[in-house]
């Protein structure tokens, strides 16, 4: 009796085994991103850029860190609709939910609709998971013009012509969460994104897409802290205004004979640029001058990836960032820092192995100096492993 | 403008669409079986080539932008194309060409799948829950497929049901009478002890009653190191084999490597349709396969 139990409880276990394998399987895919970095910095990562000390400074960490373990979750949920959920698991405790979208299967016509929290499509990197991700870091530009990834709750729209060549438009209406908006209580859209991508084969050996993207938002008093000053002190100071990106983004690959599994190379480069304008609140703890402010940034990466052999790659980079020159309003002109007179950049190499799919372990060095006269040499280690259903990567 | 470009767009489109059938097949065996099936009736789009590795494809923009235009999509299924087909069909934001969909076909589902693992593990490598995906390399597998390949594009395009009917029947008495030529060729290749490069070759083995002794890659999908080539030259010391078989996409480092030691044939196989000069057709593939294994046999 018990026998006949266990075993019809093995089979069972033995078909859900089959199952999970398959997202188009009956119960969801489950992933699980392990990854973890080993950090030597020269600076103090908490230093932020030269002139971007109103910009996120999402840095690096130090020593050995258990990076965010990274949970996914997808199925389709009926013959309309299909779900997906990423939470990361933040090493010091605490889950917080990265996506968790629902999409639409069956529109037809190249319409696809997704609703939720979910990455952005603006330029090339902003809607590749960490674990997919080239390097160790994000490029500058991302870092200091989206805080490494802008994510949205809101509605996307894309539609892909039904045209020889890959033609994508996309609009997204977003409550402007993240960086460069700033959360408020109110009806409506917080935030707008408009994005084409064109892509197309070269042949067989050769691919490539272009994008380009425009956002834009109102941030609400934005604080930012140890903001320097023209006293050679730092304030705090709040913005209130409105900004607007504009971005430019090109992929290109080639592989002899299309095969990537021998090798192949990666070239890619983005361009974003930022006005914002509206006003600033000085020294919000103390004197608190409030006055107009307008600044125009903007930032741009090139890198290469090559596979030289299955399994190895290895990868440049370099980094730019251009803080702009401010107009100051003139009850703040003697206190707000108008031009920085020094344009951040960084130069990255990276050498990655991946014993199979599933696994990877990377050396990156990088010659960073984004932060006037503290220029910056770091090393990183760092592994990622992926277990349970393993999903296609987006191009 | 917006609106404008728009109409443009549709208007060029409009200039595009045809009676045809537009079929997106994933692999070139599958795209020769369509054509034989439907003629010039189908405009057919090949997403890989023979000199690919089928597992490693990217969701690339050109073939999103296909699957949008497709009636029907042919792919071989049992998870052969996992790494990049689910995007580029959600990416495609065609509804019927999705999974289990009316223009969706699996040709892995006509056939008896061989090597479904016993246990899932990825310990064991890049192993297939349904089995092993290499279905095209036994000819015989062609007639079940085109069976039920027929029956699809019968549901898909019933103004030309009766072309189908008769293609499909011209195709499976040439095919038949295809098969006895190879299998009488082949008949010196039964029982011979062979080594595989790739786990790509077990229904041609089952075919051909090629007896397969040795793997060079240590697990399915993971490069041969030196050290797991020097223990299966010591393998074939005990287990002595003809030839060493590798597909047309595969480096043929390891095959060089091990044929030069235990001095043996390398045989380079065309796997499917491209994969060389002669294998230009299905038939093609199949006579070029079986000449090739028996020159490795001189």
């Amino acid at each position: 009796m018990f026998r006949t139990i266990s075993l019809c409880g093995a089979m069972l276990l033995c078909q859900s085994g089959y199952a999970a394998s398959n997202e188009s399987a009956f119960n969801p895919a489950f992933s699980l991103i392990l990854s973890g970095t080993y950090g030597s910095l020269q600076q103090d990562p908490a230093t932020h850029a030269t002139g971007f000390a109103m910009n996120p400074n999402p840095g690096h960490e130090q020593g050995f860190n258990l990076g965010e373990s990274e949970m996914g979750i997808s199925a389709n949920i009926d013959p309309q609709f299909r779900g997906a959920a990423t939470l990361a698991l933040d090493p010091a405790g605490g889950v917080s939910v990265e996506n968790a979208y629902v999409q639409t299967t069956s529109l037809g016509d190249g319409l696809r609709l997704k609703f939720g929290r979910f990455f952005s499509g603006l330029g090339y990197l902003n809607e590749q998971h960490a674990h997919a991700w080239d390097f160790v870091d994000q490029p500058l530009v991302y870092a200091s013009l989206w805080e490494n990834q802008l994510g949205e709750d809101g509605v996307q729209l894309k539609w892909l012509a039904p045209t020889e060549m890959f033609i994508e438009l996309g609009v997204e209406a977003g409550k402007g969460r993240g960086f460069p908006g700033t959360e408020r209580v109110k009806n409506g859209s917080g935030a707008g994104v408009l994005f084409v991508h064109v892509g197309d084969d070269i042949g067989i050996e050769q691919s490539w897409r272009a994008g380009f993207s425009l956002h834009r938002t109102r941030a609400v008093e934005r604080g930012s802290d140890d903001v320097p000053n023209l006293n050679g002190n730092s304030v705090s100071t709040a913005f209130t205004g409105n900004s607007r990106t504009a971005g430019l983004d090109l992929v290109w690959k080639y592989a002899p004979n299309g095969n990537i599994q021998e090798r192949y190379l990666k070239l890619q480069g983005e361009y974003f640029r930022r006005s914002e304008n509206g006003e600033l609140s000085y020294d919000t703890t103390g004197a608190n001058i409030t006055d107009s402010y307008a600044v125009t940034q903007s930032g741009w990466y090139v890198q290469g990836v090559y596979q030289f052999m299955p399994r190895w790659r290895t990868a440049l980079r370099y980094d730019s960032l251009d803080p702009g020159i401010a107009s100051v309003g003139a009850a703040n002109a003697a206190n707000i820092i108008a031009d920085y007179a020094f344009k951040p950049n960084r130069t990255t190499f990276m050498l990655d192995y991946s014993p199979s799919e599933f696994s990877r372990i990377r050396l990156q060095l990088a010659h960073d100096n984004s932060r006037q006269g503290l220029p910056d040499n770091q090393l990183f280690l760092q592994y990622l492993m992926s277990l349970g259903a393993h999903g296609a990567h987006s191009y | 403008m917006y609106k404008m470009i728009i109409t443009l767009i549709l208007l060029s489109l409009s200039s595009l669409s045809h009676a045809a059938l537009n079929v997106f097949a994933c692999e070139p065996e599958w795209a020769a079986l369509t054509r034989e099936l439907a003629g010039d009736g189908a405009d057919i789009y090949t997403a890989t080539s023979a000199l690919q590795d089928p597992h490693r494809i990217e969701a690339r923009p050109s073939l999103i932008a296909k699957a949008r235009r497709a009636d029907l999509v042919v792919c071989t299924g049992a998870e052969l194309e996992m790494a990049w087909l689910p995007v580029v069909l959600r990416e495609s934001g065609n509804a019927e060409v999705q999974p289990g969909g009316a223009g969706y076909f699996e040709a892995a589902m006509a056939v008896h799948m061989l090597e479904v693992p016993t246990r899932l593990d990825r310990s064991d490598g890049d192993v297939h829950a349904q089995g092993n995906p290499h279905i095209q390399t036994d000819a015989r597998n062609f007639l079940p497929i085109a069976n039920s390949l027929a029956q699809k594009l019968m549901q898909r395009d019933p103004a030309n049901k009766a072309l189908y009917q008769q293609r499909l029947g011209a195709f499976e008495q040439r095919w038949r009478a295809a098969l006895a030529r190879w299998e009488l060729q082949a008949a010196t290749l039964k029982g011979v002890a062979v080594v595989v490069q790739h786990k790509g070759f077990p229904y041609l083995s089952n075919w051909l009653g090629l007896h397969e002794v040795a793997v060079l890659e240590p697990k399915p999908g993971m490069e041969p190191s030196a050290a797991w080539l020097s223990q299966v030259l010591d393998t074939l010391q005990q287990h002595p084999a003809r030839m060493v078989l590798r597909a047309a996409y595969q480096s043929e480092r390891p095959s060089a490597w091990i044929a030069q030691r235990a001095h043996i044939a390398a045989v380079e196989l065309p796997y499917t349709v491209g994969g060389s000069d002669a294998a230009q057709d299905l038939y093609g593939l199949f006579d070029d396969t079986i000449a090739r294994l028996l020159k490795g046999l001189q």
